[in-house]
């Protein structure tokens, strides 16, 4: 039995203070709302121009999966797969391993932590920029600094930028050397594991790989995974830094030409807008099939507490 | 005594291993830092010597490069530069508008849909960005927005960066429940509450939020290359990019002074923001 007296008490019961918040909830959300309907509804309608042939000038025209059938047959399309797989699967994780290895360097007693961190982390804001992928153009120019340094040791000048075995390994290397944000996520998860396991392995006799394999590894699984699927996705999705290297045409033969450049120039030079919608749907699908399947493989390493 | 001697032996171990630490870092410190201080040091050699002078300190100091890279393009570098900040302020205004009242709706207040809402937003964390090009382009362009700043700031005022309104949400959800329930009690709205309560406590987020919308916004090539076409709206990459046409050796000192001159505000509110900067990103993993 209710007594009136308490619905009425000055201090308004929970129930009447909820449905006031339920409205102002709304509002609070309503710029969020709209910016969704800008994301959901242009997701819909570039799955549609996917199956269709489009100029911006004419209507879409309903051409059913030919788009998908041409890419199998383009083989500039491949190039741009090639290219994007071996940018990701040489850079992510050599990339991630000196991020990790610094990170284990930095992570106990080491004096002069923030100026290291600084130094190692300030690439990693700036690699994207088009600064400094012009920087590295010249970097390894045929005059640069780079072969400065090898002809140092008596190695003959590489034509890294104009040859097409190389161009792709200097964006690698510019790549690697960003680690300084996986290495900012690995250093905070360091400092998670108690220093107390470390000192019970090591009197139990165990060396620094077994410490290293036993503790440092499964504890920050989750971390790596993290890093790892961050990783890959952004690194998928690479574009200034081929469209700056190579004068916006990918070259030499190709050898930059990242998917999403090649999706730009077929959306934005030549116009083929239902092509590109259908690459950046392959794009999607090659990214979800990678990321499914990392998770899939996460269970047999990654380990969480409890 | 075997504990002292082994205690002395580590001692002496750890003294060594410090200085083998130490080397290393500063061995990836110099592989970290020589391309940047390769490109101050060549804005500021002589034309002409850039690739015969290899050493970081330059012989010859020479200033010309800034002043004649200043106006080597079609308009003096200044204009960019304003064009730039603009673009930065509004869409750092709009970021920290838009997402807080977002992230202070889904950490504290109740409503019908709340969690499948933020689902949501999280889930467009995981989408690449190249999957909506398209069609919002096809928008932008039929609402008469090409060549002007509304396709690069609008969708800050709209929420639609949804690693802020995690940053933020977490921040938020860390307050005291108290205080919302103490400030209601006072007879306090949940406008007044989130503006006068929770916004001045929520700076840490802020300043996070703002430094990376600073960093990010500001080296973004691809929206701008895809917007503006028109040299006079130009940003700060874009008038960059231009002097990779320019492939005379004159032109190389050029070049990098006015890529320094693009890469110097992100390196300096790094370094004054990278508390922020380095909280920010270990908490959330934002890059």
């Amino acid at each position: 039995m209710k007594d009136p007296a308490v619905s009425e008490a000055p201090v308004s019961p929970p129930k009447a203070a909820k449905s006031p918040q339920d409205r102002s909830g709304y509002l609070f959300i309503l710029p969020w709302f709209i910016g969704m309907a800008f994301t959901i509804i242009p997701f819909f309608a570039s799955l549609y121009l996917a199956f269709t042939d489009y100029n911006l000038l004419n209507v879409p025209n309903w051409i059913g999966l030919e788009n998908f059938a041409e890419m199998f047959s383009d083989d500039t399309w491949w190039q741009s797969v090639k290219v994007t797989f071996v940018y990701t699967f040489v850079s992510v994780p050599l990339s991630l391993a000196a991020a990790l290895g610094v990170a284990m360097l930095l992570n106990r007693g080491v004096r002069g932590l923030p100026v290291y961190r600084a130094i190692f982390y300030l690439p990693s804001l700036l690699g994207g920029s088009v600064a400094l992928v012009l920087l590295w153009r010249y970097i390894f120019g045929l005059n640069g600094i780079v072969n400065a340094f090898l002809g140092f040791f008596g190695i003959e000048k590489i034509s890294w930028t104009s040859d097409p075995d190389y161009a792709l390994t200097t964006l690698i290397i510019l790549h690697i050397w960003t680690f300084g944000s996986p290495m900012v996520i690995f250093l905070a998860g360091l400092k998670q594991i108690p220093a107390m396991y470390y000192e019970a392995a090591a009197i139990d006799g165990a060396n620094k790989w077994q410490q290293f394999r036993k503790i440092t590894l499964p504890l920050l699984s989750p971390i790596i995974f993290f890093n790892l699927i961050q990783s890959l996705i952004s690194s998928f999705q690479t574009f200034t830094q081929g469209f700056i290297f190579s004068g916006g045409k990918g070259g030499p033969a190709n050898s930059t030409m990242f998917y999403n450049l090649y999706l730009y120039k077929q959306g934005f030079e030549q116009f083929h807008m239902g092509y590109a919608s259908a690459m950046a749907w392959m794009l999607l699908i090659i990214i979800a099939a990678f990321t499914g399947l990392n998770f899939l493989l996460a269970k047999r390493w990654v380990h969480y507490d409890n | 005594m075997t504990t002292d001697e082994s205690y002395i032996e580590r001692i002496g171990n750890t003294r060594r291993k410090r200085f083998t630490k130490h080397l290393l870092l500063c061995l990836v410190s110099i592989v970290m830092l020589y391309p940047l201080l390769w490109l101050v040091s060549s804005s500021l050699k002589p034309a002409g010597i850039v690739f015969k002078d290899l050493s970081l300190w330059p012989a010859e100091w020479d200033f010309s490069n800034y002043t004649e890279g200043w106006t080597a393009l079609e308009f003096p570098f200044d204009l960019y530069l304003v064009n730039s900040v603009v673009i930065v302020v509004l869409s750092i205004l709009g970021n920290l508008l838009s997402c807080s009242l977002a992230a202070y709706a889904f950490a504290r207040l109740n409503f019908r849909g709340r969690k499948l809402f933020f689902a949501l937003t999280l889930g467009t964390m995981m989408l690449p960005g190249h999957v909506l090009l398209v069609p919002q382009y096809i928008v932008f362009a039929k609402l008469g927005w090409l060549n002007t700043y509304f396709p690069l700031i609008v969708p800050n005022f709209l929420a639609t960066s949804a690693f802020y309104i995690f940053l933020m949400v977490q921040f938020i959800r860390s307050l005291p429940k108290e205080l919302d329930e103490a400030a209601r009690i006072d007879g306090a709205g949940t406008f007044r509450i989130f503006w006068s309560v929770i916004l001045p406590l929520c700076k840490p987020a802020f300043a996070t939020t703002a430094i990376f919308t600073f960093i990010s916004t500001w080296n973004e090539f691809f929206s701008p290359l895809l917007y503006l076409t028109e040299q006079e709206l130009y940003t700060v990459p874009l008038a960059v990019r231009q002097f990779i046409d320019s492939e005379g050796q004159s032109q190389w000192g050029q070049m990098f002074a006015m890529s320094f001159v693009s890469l110097a505000p992100v390196i300096g509110f790094f370094i004054a923001g990278q508390k922020y900067l380095v909280k920010g990103i270990a908490t959330t993993g934002l890059k």
